[in-house]
């Protein structure tokens, strides 16, 4: 893929970022946040990883920022400005960015073959995948037979956090507001 | 949203589509990309688009809040199921070789077809419920203040 259209991307997502940061109004930074997730679909697609696009578009771009929106009905509609000055802030910031940057200098480059993860149990599911599985697609073999205990374990974190959600901000939402509505005709005299 | 004609009508095409594309991630998973997980996110977003749109009560008309809840359980129910019968057939855990003992590579297909079920439920359920949990929730702020 033209490295031109990595910059592109790239440069969307930084200067979403920046708007994130320099934004006070929250409906504002929530929405950047979605056009955030879909830039970086995008990007998933350049490095030819659909599922992982799939995912964050659905999840990132879409769900997240409606739940966001949700949260956001609960608060105020603008950040509150800083009351401390930006120097500590920045400091930790530089010194985390300057960190991670140093540690990719040992990461082998990109789509490299040698590279460790591509030496060890991966061409083994690549060549026992055939008369084992017979599926195409080696992500779904891998996922679900392969590592099924691990996506079991990844189901069972996603049902743990359905029910907390559920435990701490109700069972849903139509029979609370039914109440809330009965309260109000109690209230006001019938016509 | 009620005044919103073109939001609805652009609602009521997309949301079959959606809901279309999601079965053929789910079910087309084993040659192109896609799964369980992508699947139930995506049927997940056709709901919530649903309840956005058409408000709340519309939404839980549509799919009953109980009705997902049994949902959610049963794709982690399923998910083990699945492992605990491959134990009970002489296997172990997960082992979907055992699921067909003639036929291994069949076990396979039908173990990941199972289990991928169990995501695509638990998943679509989960997102489904929490939208319910934070969109029933009263706002203090009014609509008019956006």
């Amino acid at each position: 893929m033209s490295p031109w259209l990595d910059f592109v991307l790239f440069s969307i997502l930084a200067a979403t970022a920046v708007g994130v940061v320099m934004l006070r109004h929250l409906f504002a930074v929530v929405m950047l946040g979605g056009v955030f997730s879909l830039v970086t679909a995008g990007l998933f697609v350049v490095l030819d990883a659909p599922d992982v696009a799939f995912t964050e578009a659905a999840v990132g771009a879409g769900i997240t920022t409606v739940l966001l929106l949700g949260a956001l009905t609960l608060t105020t509609r603008r950040e509150k400005p800083a009351t401390s000055g930006i120097a500590i802030p920045l400091t930790v910031c530089v010194i985390t960015g300057l960190a991670l940057i140093y540690g990719t200098l040992d990461l082998p480059h990109f789509g490299t073959p040698d590279a460790p993860i591509h030496l060890h149990l991966a061409p083994e599911f690549l060549v026992v995948r055939e008369p084992e599985i017979d599926i195409p697609n080696i992500v779904t073999a891998v996922l679900a037979s392969y590592r099924g205990f691990d996506t079991m374990g990844e189901v069972v974190v996603v049902f743990t956090a359905g029910i907390g959600v559920i435990l701490l901000i109700g069972q849903h939402g139509v029979g609370r507001r039914s109440r809330k509505e009965e309260a109000e005709d109690e209230e006001s005299p019938s016509p | 949203m009620r005044h919103h004609l073109i939001l609805r009508i652009i609602t009521k095409l997309l949301i079959g589509p959606i809901l279309l594309f999601a079965l053929y991630v789910q079910f087309h998973g084993e040659i192109s990309p896609g799964g369980g997980f992508q699947a139930g996110v995506i049927a997940a977003a056709a709901i919530i688009l649903y309840g956005l749109v058409f408000g709340l009560e519309a939404a839980e008309r549509a799919v009953p809040a109980s009705f997902v809840h049994g949902i959610m359980v049963s794709g982690v129910l399923i998910y083990v199921g699945t492992g605990v019968y491959s134990i009970a057939v002489g296997g172990q855990f997960l082992d979907y070789d055992q699921l067909d003992p003639h036929y291994p590579v069949h076990g396979q297909h039908l173990g990941i077809i199972l289990v991928e079920i169990g995501v695509l439920f638990t998943v679509a359920a989960t997102m489904i419920l929490i939208f319910y949990a934070f969109a029933g929730r009263p706002t203090p702020i009014g609509e008019e203040e956006w």
